[in-house]
């Protein structure tokens, strides 16, 4: 659901999905929630978010979006799984537009920019 | 005592004890949660849906609790890592990003439901690095903020604002980068109930209908409409 902010890095082409490298991840269990899964369904891009899943060795999520996603139980608990269960713990984030690499640690993104990117 | 704002840059200020003192504080959590949950008031989402929220500025969570309770799930932004260390120790429930929110969000189109902002926004409004121009940064902040909502969500900011100039530029900064609402002022006739929120729509909901400034908390019979300063997007925007 992340771009790269920096400014000038808008070829959409390049700036999304952020690249996730060098990670260690740890599942948390949360709460099931069928309908905000099915309202968060059009906000994804599919290919981004299941390409990301490959990379984080997740797997589980179908290729392309299921055409009976929205009542299909099995795919949504995948989707949960990878939505609201999945934390990266420590990595890096990296733009392939302008390379800035977003530092994770302890759960948190550093999103700050420096000044000639802003 | 002078403004916090007008002391340090925020990263600065909330450093580890501010933030320590800050949140141990009885008087501040109760007086956050309280603001908190107006604002959710404010946003006027659908009755019992879990929505996807932002907490722009959520420092140490306090806000984001009460996101908590009310069932939702929320991402949380905010410049000073000593407040989000205290809001990792306590687990809270919302993604925390270290993030300078007037460096603009990278988050996708349409991803979020709504966004509160609870006593940040007049941080926005000072320039802590010579190359900051606070004017330009709201721009960018507004810009990105409504790029990001969905359609029809509202951002509800509480704060408090320097004079009544302050107001009108963080307005007009808002109204240029295509957001309507305006000003809700809770118990204005008491100096020191009275609250700030800011009400901002990005564009008309679903239905189709014009959003309305929700009513304010505490006026007198008679003097409504003063105080709920509705601003349109046609208004001329001053220049600076
Ligand atoms: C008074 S605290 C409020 C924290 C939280 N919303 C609450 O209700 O407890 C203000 C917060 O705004 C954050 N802040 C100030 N300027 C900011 C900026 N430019 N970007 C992100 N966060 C900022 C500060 O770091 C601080 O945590
Ligand atoms: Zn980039």
């Amino acid at each position: 659901m992340l771009q790269c902010h920096a400014k000038g890095c808008d070829d959409p082409a390049k700036n999304f999905p952020l690249e996730i490298s060098d990670f260690t991840k740890e599942e948390i269990e949360a709460e099931k929630n069928k309908d905000f899964l099915v309202r968060m369904l059009p906000k994804l891009e599919w290919n981004a978010l299941y390409t990301t899943a490959v990379k984080l060795g997740i797997t589980g999520l179908p290729e392309t979006l299921p055409s009976d996603a929205e009542t299909n139980d099995e795919f949504l608990s995948a989707l949960h799984t990878v939505l609201l269960e999945v934390h990266i713990k420590e990595g890096k984030m990296t733009c392939n537009g302008c390379n800035h690499v977003y530092p994770i640690k302890d759960g948190v993104p550093n999103m700050l920019l420096a000044e000639h990117e802003i | 005592m002078p403004r916090p704002e007008h002391q340090a840059p925020p990263e600065i200020f909330y450093n580890e004890d501010e933030a320590a003192k800050y949140t141990s504080n009885t008087r501040i959590t109760a007086i956050q949660a309280e603001m908190s949950m107006r604002a959710v008031e404010l946003l006027n989402l659908p009755e019992g849906e879990t929505a996807y929220l932002l907490d722009l500025g959520c420092g140490s969570g306090l806000s984001g609790e009460i996101l908590d309770e009310d069932g939702h799930i929320w991402v949380g932004l905010d410049i000073s890592p000593s407040m989000l260390d205290i809001a990792v120790q306590k687990d809270v429930e919302g993604d925390l990003f270290l993030q300078d929110i007037g460096d603009g969000l990278g988050f996708r189109p349409g991803t979020f439901d709504g966004a509160i902002s609870i006593s940040v926004l007049q941080w926005l409004c000072n320039a802590d690095k010579s190359c900051h121009d606070p004017w330009a940064r709201l721009q960018r902040f507004f810009t990105t903020l409504f790029m990001c909502l969905r359609n029809g969500a509202r951002a509800v900011f509480q704060f408090y604002p320097e004079n009544d100039s302050q107001i009108e530029r963080i307005m007009a900064a808002a109204m240029k980068c295509g957001f309507t609402g305006g000003l809700v002022v809770d118990y204005p006739n008491s100096q020191s109930a009275r609250k700030y929120y800011l009400c901002l729509f990005a564009g008309q909901d679903s239905s189709g209908k014009k959003q309305a400034l929700p009513k304010a908390l505490g006026e007198e019979e008679g003097d409504a409409g003063v105080n709920g300063v509705a601003y349109e997007r046609s208004r001329q925007v001053p220049a600076f």
